[in-house]
């Protein structure tokens, strides 16, 4: 059996009165991506900040490579990319790459050779000693993507990477995922691009704070007796309603 | 070594923004530059104060004087024309043996003067009365009494000045300088490094940053180091303006200002961190600066804290300016050692502590460790 990487079990949370998390339980094993799958506003976020620790959850349990967070040494092991590109525009993309790859830990030696790979899979070599603030919307969300890779973290976690990604990247990316996939690495990607689900191994489907399915893309198809991902939602959405 | 990169990558960002680097290095020189001329011109304002009746005499000795000047009117209509015109800033009249002078008062500078001017004058000619009766007196006492009076000097005896600090064209500026240079390295730390954490907080870089492993402190003390740096060059820049070009002098040792300058650069960068924690934008932050900065200028010895209610000095003890402007004034303008301002440093050591202990603390709010 694969290594349980990440595990909610009865999550809760609230901002004030709001509920915002539901009983929300899942996992996520090694050399696997979980899609976390729902309209804005589902709660997508918030449950990859209670993962990481970032938001502190109201109740249940959340263990992280089988300890309980927020542990500062973990997150030498996780990548994260953020929903929206927390950049410094003053600094070229390599200085950015740079500067993030000190904060991660990655010996000084290591450093050019990880942006080279990094820069590589989000395609920027070309425009890597530009800075940052002349950047396009894809291009900064492609810089935010590399510098989640960067320290070969067995943990990555996207949060939305391919809003603003034209098609033919956007396939490149999901490609290089499938291949860090294969190598081992633990893969937690939230979307509200439906068609995105049917590359991953396992979607979560969440709705208002609760998870209404969890299962393969196939599987959840065939349960629901319907040809795609988008109608699977349209159609567990219909049966809560 | 985390806190040795964030140096780097904050001084970075500073050296590439223009704008901010002028309004730290060249803002405070030129607004040195301009007090420096307006209290050198308000040293040398002029009256000219228009008589009517008055004395020959009276008005050459009024002349003598320095910066007043005696226009003599024919009526007392004329006089109070000009005053009104503006043509003079006070008249002076005699009428039955007596002065009646009215000052514009336009000008509480100008009023003083003329008052001063006036007053020396009249007892001058009141004494030279006296002295005429003096001598006619003298005159019908026998001759003998006259003899046995002492031999009085005939020579005045002569002022000479002597001036500890400066010279005789020593203005109020240079009172106000080691203030002054104190408050600028408070001002520009405080408003670019908070208006940094700012957009470190809003762009959600700082949130981002604490995904990784990076210990809150290590962010805090980049931060106080590349901004420590930044207070040392300001101030290099800043006394060897006022020394080379505005001919302001530093009796005490440069390391001691340095000293000085840095720490309380070092509290103004954490008032500010901690200050841009309240803040939700840029805007938020400029709303700070009339409550946060604004007193400390009031405070730091401008106007003597001495003369000011209890409640007004306990304000200023809370004030960092207070120990920094204090200290600043002994090292300049009294040659006081490290030991004389050892009280004050410890003061501005404290306030950093506490600010930046709140401010790893404060960090809590986007990871608990
Ligand atoms: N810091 C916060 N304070 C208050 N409400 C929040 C906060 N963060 C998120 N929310 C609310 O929680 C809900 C879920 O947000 P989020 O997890 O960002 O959704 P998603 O990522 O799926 O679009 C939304 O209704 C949002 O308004
Ligand atoms: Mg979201």
């Amino acid at each position: 059996m694969a290594k349980r990487i990440v595990q909610l079990q009865h999550v809760h949370k609230k901002f004030g009165t709001h509920t915002v998390l539901e009983d929300v339980s899942f996992n996520l094993d090694q050399g696997e991506i979980v899609g976390l799958i729902g309209p804005s506003g589902a709660g997508k976020s918030t449950i990859i900040k209670v993962t990481l620790g970032m938001e502190k959850a109201d109740g249940g349990q959340i263990t992280v490579f089988g300890e309980q967070m927020p542990q500062r040494q973990l997150l030498k092991k996780i990548g994260y990319m953020a929903q929206n590109d927390a950049l410094y525009d003053s600094l070229t993309a390599y200085e950015n790459l740079e500067f993030f790859a000190q904060m991660k830990g990655v010996s000084a030696k290591e450093i050019p050779a990880q942006i080279d790979h990094a820069a590589k899979i989000v395609d920027l070599k070309n425009q890597i000693k530009q800075r940052v603030g002349s950047y396009s919307g894809g291009m900064r969300r492609r810089l935010s993507l590399a510098i989640a890779l960067l320290g070969n973290p067995p943990l990555i976690v996207l949060d939305e990477p391919t809003v603003g990604i034209d098609p033919a990247l956007r396939r490149q990316i999901w490609h290089e995922l499938s291949r860090l996939r294969d190598d081992g690495h633990a893969i937690l990607v939230t979307t509200h691009v439906m068609d995105e689900a049917e590359l991953t191994d396992r979607v979560a489907l969440l709705l208002d704070g609760k998870l209404i399915a969890n299962d393969k893309p196939k599987i959840l198809e065939k349960q629901y007796q319907v040809a795609n991902i988008e109608e699977v939602f349209l159609k567990a959405e219909g049966d809560l309603a | 070594m985390r806190i040795w990169a964030i140096t780097k990558r904050v001084l970075k960002q500073l050296l590439r923004d223009k704008r901010t680097l002028a309004l730290m290095f060249i803002a405070p020189l030129v607004v040195l530059a301009l007090m420096s001329y307006i209290f050198s011109v308000n040293m040398t304002s002029n009256v000219t104060i228009g008589t009517v009746g008055v004395s020959q005499t009276l008005q050459k000795d009024l002349n003598k004087v320095q910066h007043v000047k005696v226009k003599a009117y024919s009526s007392k209509q004329k006089a109070q024309t000009a005053l009104k015109n503006e043509q003079v800033d006070s008249t002076l009249e005699k009428r039955h043996n007596n002065f009646y002078a009215t000052y514009a008062n336009t000008d509480s500078s100008k009023t003083k003067l003329a008052k001063t001017a006036l007053q020396t004058v009249l007892k001058q000619e009141k004494m030279n009365g006296l002295i005429q009766q003096f001598k006619q007196v003298q005159q019908k006492l026998p001759a003998t009494a006259a003899q046995q009076q002492p031999k009085t000097k005939q020579t005045t005896p002569k002022i000479h000045n002597d001036y500890r600090y400066g010279n005789g064209n020593s203005t109020f500026f240079a009172k106000l300088m080691p203030i002054l240079m104190g408050f600028f390295v408070f001002f520009f730390v405080f408003l670019i490094s908070g208006m940094a954490l700012l957009s470190e907080r809003t762009s959600g870089t700082l949130e981002r940053l604490l995904v990784t492993p990076v210990r809150r402190s290590d962010i805090i003390y980049g931060y106080m180091l590349s901004y420590g740096l930044i207070a040392v060059i300001q101030t290099l820049l800043i006394v060897i303006f006022t020394v080379t070009v505005l001919n302001v002098q530093v009796l005490g040792s440069l390391w001691l200002v340095l000293l000085i300058t840095i720490l309380l650069a070092l509290v103004a960068l954490s008032l500010g961190i901690f200050t841009s924690t309240f803040a939700k934008s840029e805007f938020q932050m400029i709303q700070f600066i009339p409550i946060i900065v604004i007193p400390q200028i009031f405070f730091s010895g401008i106007i003597p804290l001495e003369s000011m209610a209890n409640w007004a000095q306990w304000l200023a003890d809370v004030l960092p300016m207070k120990y920094a402007a204090d200290a600043l004034t002994a090292v300049i303008m009294k040659d006081a050692t490290f030991t004389q301002i050892a009280g004050d440093l410890l003061a501005l050591l404290i306030f950093i502590i506490v600010l930046t202990a709140g401010n790893i603390w404060g960090l809590r709010r986007y990871r608990k460790v």
